[in-house]
């Protein structure tokens, strides 16, 4: 379990978060959305360390990330997989590469147990074919579902999306959607995705926080999201004319 | 009067504002490459990232080195020639200031800036490029520590490179030296060769070597701080990559000063 208290986070001048609290379940696919630059990817990046808020705690499993020893931090940071808004593969290593490489810093694997592992993971996201291909031979999309075979490669306890399926056609994100709550299930993983997409709110959101201006505005799941009285959140789902045609 | 003192104070608050900046800078540097030692990966990681970063920094350099320091070595002898108009002094010693400022400045020296231009903006434009495509937080949230773990080899790859490449410029210079002077009729080979072995002092070499492990630490770990510290986007990269070349250059240069100085 994840649980972040009160974040606080400014930029210079520029409050980007204000008093942000939550908590997400093992086994439970926990959605992220808002508007663009309402400070999603931040709130990301503070729960993984990244960004240091200036205020605020994130628990994992009752262990603090923040301000617990680098030992502690080390051990949360290998139960983690994260899947970056550009994907962030590294450009001089191959995809498969690229899909092994937390197995080699971090793991005692052999190499026909590594390279088992990474092609495997790359099937799961349906790019095998791309293995021997360098990051920058392969499309957007591709690079994302590679991040996401980066992500799941060490089988994390909390798995972190921003955005796994912008940039990807309606079928192939369905899938991602599909692949990341089967891991999510499967392992009873904690898992946070950020994302725009309506379908896959649908689809895949057992828990969902909007965030507005970098307040949290609204906290449901998706069978309550369409009921809400929030006026911003109404606004931000029925942008759509066709789903405020059916509201309506 | 009064604008005067006014200019005065200004320039005074100028001076202790720069000298501030430079504080930060220098404060900052230093606790960057205090980073590329604390927490760092297992030795058996590097070995293999150092070998890849050899090829990248010292190879891919050998041309350009070699090109540079060949001219160089012509250049010195045939002006050298031309300032000697006293018929007293004896040809050989064209040799012998080629030889000497060769090894002492120019293959040193002029190589290390040569190669602070080629390698530190490779290094920072990589090293740029990787902050601002998240490829550095990614290693982070993995939890490696990513300034050893990209910055440790090309520090090493460089001081290991480094002195081969000047001791290949070395050879190369003198060389020219003696294809200028014997192509264009300056200086015979006996002499040319009989300067060379004159007077030689063995510490030139040991102290060509020290400037270019010196240098080499200079430029891989000055270029790597401005990379590494890149924020923004591509145009931030750019001018990483701008103020690594001119930054270690001139930090090449007042190390030279400084080592001619202590060591001489
Ligand atoms: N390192 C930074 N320094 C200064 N401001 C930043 C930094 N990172 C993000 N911001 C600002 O914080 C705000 C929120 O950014 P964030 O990337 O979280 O948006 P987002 O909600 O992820 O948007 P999108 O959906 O477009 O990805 C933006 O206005 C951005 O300008
Ligand atoms: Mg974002």
């Amino acid at each position: 379990m994840i649980e972040i208290k009160n974040i606080q986070k400014t930029f210079g001048e520029r409050t980007i978060l204000s008093g942000i609290s939550g908590k997400f379940l093992p086994g439970d696919t926990s959605l992220i959305i808002g508007g663009s630059g309402t400070g999603k990817s931040v709130l990301l990046k503070c729960m993984i360390g990244l960004v240091k808020p200036e205020e605020g705690q994130v628990l994992y499993n009752g262990r603090d990330f923040l301000t617990g020893d680098e030992d502690t931090q080390k051990a949360i940071r290998r139960e983690m997989g994260v899947l970056f808004q550009g994907g962030a593969l590294f450009d001089s290593k191959t995809v498969l590469e690229n899909v092994g490489f937390p197995l080699d810093m971090l793991t005692d694997m052999g190499t026909a147990e590594k390279i088992d592992r990474a092609k495997f993971c790359l099937q799961r996201v349906g790019l095998e074919a791309a293995a021997d291909r360098m990051p920058s031979e392969i499309s957007g999309g591709m690079k994302k579902r590679v991040g996401i075979a980066r992500a799941i490669v060490m089988n994390p306890k909390y798995l972190f999306c921003d955005e796994p399926n912008s940039g990807l056609d309606p079928l192939t994100s369905i899938k991602i959607d599909e692949l990341i709550r089967e891991i999510t299930d499967e392992f009873k993983i904690t898992t946070v995705v950020i994302t725009h997409d309506m379908n896959s709110m649908m689809e895949i959101g057992e828990k969902i926080l909007f965030l507005y201006q970098g307040k949290k505005l609204w906290e449901g799941t998706s069978s309550t999201i369409t009921k809400s009285s929030v006026a911003e959140l109404n606004e931000f789902i029925y942008a759509n004319k066709l789903l405020r045609d059916t509201k309506a | 009067m009064f604008l005067a003192r006014y200019a005065q104070n200004r320039s005074i608050f100028t001076v202790v504002l720069l000298l501030f900046v430079l504080m930060h800078h220098l404060g900052r540097y230093f606790i960057f490459l205090g980073s590329l030692f604390r927490n760092r990966e297992k030795l058996g990681v590097y070995s293999k990232l150092v070998l890849e970063e050899c090829v990248q920094i010292g190879i891919n350099s050998v041309f350009i080195v070699s090109i540079v320091s060949t001219f160089i070595g012509a250049v010195t002898c045939v002006q050298t020639a031309y300032n000697l108009v006293s018929p007293l002094v004896p040809l050989s010693i064209i040799a012998v200031i080629v030889r000497d400022s060769t090894i002492l400045e120019l293959a040193p020296t002029i190589t290390c800036v040569v190669l602070s231009g080629k390698v530190g903006s490779n290094i920072a434009g990589g090293l740029g490029t990787m902050r601002i495509t998240e490829q550095i937080d990614a290693l982070e949230v993995m939890g490696i520590n990513s300034s050893s773990y990209l910055v440790l080899p090309k520090v090493l790859a460089s001081m290991i490179m480094f002195p081969m490449l000047v001791i290949l410029a070395g050879f190369l210079s003198i060389y020219g030296g003696y294809i200028a002077g014997t192509a264009a009729d300056i200086i015979t080979p006996e002499d040319y060769v009989s300067g060379l072995r004159s007077d030689f002092k063995p510490f030139s070499i040991t102290f060509a070597l020290i400037k270019s492990v010196v240098f080499a630490f200079l430029i891989s770990t000055i270029s790597s701080f401005k990379g590494y510290y890149t924020s923004g986007g591509a145009l931030e990269v750019g001018q990483a990559s701008t103020a690594a070349v001119t930054n270690s250059c001139i930090a090449v240069l007042a190390a030279d000063f400084l080592l001619a100085q202590l060591l001489l």
